[in-house]
């Protein structure tokens, strides 16, 4: 516990969920990018998985439509404290994108529309727990939240599911994005409090 | 014992104390804490302040950091500028009830996107919504303290001239820094002889107050999610490259 603070009682904390350390609860859905929002046409959207040994999976909008769709529903933690629970997605798993890829990589390092970049371990797009989305609440994803599609990686902090992304390069060696250039955290676990280097 | 570079990493909690409070407009207040161990910073960085309650409750917040730190007789001093968020839990804290050698946890400097380097000589623009001001403001502190040549433009939008951030200092400034121009736009009510209606941020205030694209300026927009993206695309519009435009939206962080 830090020092106290005179004076300071805070929200009640009576019908407070349980969130991840040093966070917060919002209805809102605000947003965190560091550029302009990338526009990007349906028509020559693409979704690309590389793999180490050179190989290139690819998916157009329509082939990514074609896939089989799952609808999750998940908490979402921002690392600028915000979380929101029970969010409603639609889009494809990552278990589905990569169930024909050959590779031996440890590594993923998600690339946007936009230059966006972000590292993860391939193991944390696996098992159910990552998917490239398109819809939110049932609508189709606004362009400031990450459409046409983003990643969705509800267990990491939120800056690890890339908005407007155009696919994953898969690495034997573990290299950093651009948050992760920047100070933040290479993994993020928001239940360690995974925020910036060191933590 | 920790070695001076561990105790030097902005990973650290460390106790500040208040030491002044300035009022900035009827929302917004200035507080200069006293950081021993202070790092130091570059501008546009922002810092985690974190208060606890008698029951060991916490709650943390970021706040950019308003401009270069100074040597106090205890140790380094740095500003932080706090809004007051309607409903908010630490904002009406800060500005209502932490007083004059008050504790409270920092740590920083944080964000290493959203920044300034001093040596830079690119043409500089600024657009600030509402207290999107703070960071840009460290900017144009920074750039004056250092003696920087890079010619500075800020477009600053506010509801209301009450509701200008630093309005007698960016006069002052205007005045003084040589190479630093300001234009304001007002969303809801104008002063008295202001040319034009209120109006929110559009293409003719971007194109007439910021750099044109030839001139290869690094660009700085800070504000609401909503004002970030209008001026952002203004900006993509204009010819800017997206890569010259960084961006920091300020949601109801309370």
């Amino acid at each position: 516990m830090g020092i106290v603070s005179p004076g300071f009682q805070g929200r009640p904390r009576t019908q407070e969920p349980a969130l991840p350390p040093g966070q917060y609860l919002t209805e809102d859905f605000p947003v965190l990018s560091a550029g302009p929002t990338p526009r990007v046409s349906l028509d020559t959207w693409e979704f690309v998985i590389s793999a180490e040994n050179g190989s290139e999976h690819r998916w157009s909008w329509q082939e990514l439509m074609a896939l089989p769709q799952e609808t999750p529903m998940v908490d979402i933690h921002c690392v600028t404290r915000w979380s929101k629970l029970g969010t409603n997605w639609q889009g494809v798993s990552l278990d589905t994108l990569l169930a024909d890829v050959d590779t031996g990589a440890h590594f993923a390092l998600a690339h946007s529309y936009g230059g966006y970049t972000t590292n993860l371990p391939l193991d944390d797009l696996r098992g159910g727990r990552a998917w490239v989305v398109h819809t939110f609440d049932g609508a189709p994803l606004p362009a400031e939240h990450g459409g046409p599609a983003r990643l969705l990686v509800p267990h990491l902090y939120f800056w690890k599911s890339a908005k407007w992304v155009r696919g994953l390069r898969l690495k034997t060696m573990d290299e950093p994005g651009f948050w992760e250039t920047a100070g933040y955290h290479d993994y993020g676990d928001p239940w360690r409090e995974q925020r910036y280097q060191g933590d | 014992m920790a070695t001076n570079t561990q105790r030097r990493t902005p990973n650290r909690w460390q106790v500040g104390r208040l030491v002044e409070r300035r009022v900035e407009t009827p929302t917004a207040q200035t507080l200069v804490l006293e950081v021993p161990d202070w790092p130091g910073h570059l501008p546009g960085q922002h810092v985690d302040l974190r208060l606890t309650a008698p029951d060991g409750y916490q709650a943390a917040r970021s706040y950019s950091i308003a401009g270069p730190a100074v040597d106090g007789p205890g140790g380094p001093r740095i500003e932080v500028t706090v809004q007051r968020v309607h409903d908010g839990e630490v904002s009406p804290y800060l500005i209502d009830v932490f007083g004059a050698g008050d504790p409270v946890e920092v740590r920083g400097p944080l964000g290493g996107w959203f920044i300034w380097r001093p040596e830079e000589s690119a043409p500089v623009q600024l657009v600030a919504g509402g207290s999107g001001i703070v960071p840009l403001m460290a900017m144009i502190r920074a750039r004056r303290a250092v003696g920087s040549k890079a010619p500075f433009r800020l477009i600053y939008s506010v509801r209301t001239p009450g509701d200008v951030i630093y309005a007698d200092e960016l006069r002052r400034r205007v005045r003084d820094d040589f190479g630093l121009d300001v234009a304001y736009v007002y969303t809801r009510e104008a002063p008295e002889g202001w040319r034009g209606e209120p109006h929110r941020i559009g293409l003719a205030d971007v194109n007439t107050h910021g750099w044109p694209p030839d001139l290869e300026p690094l660009t700085y927009v800070c504000g609401p999610t909503a004002f970030v993206e209008t001026v952002a695309d203004l900006l993509v519009g204009l010819g800017h490259p997206s890569r010259r435009v960084k961006t920091e939206r300020f949601g109801p962080t309370g």
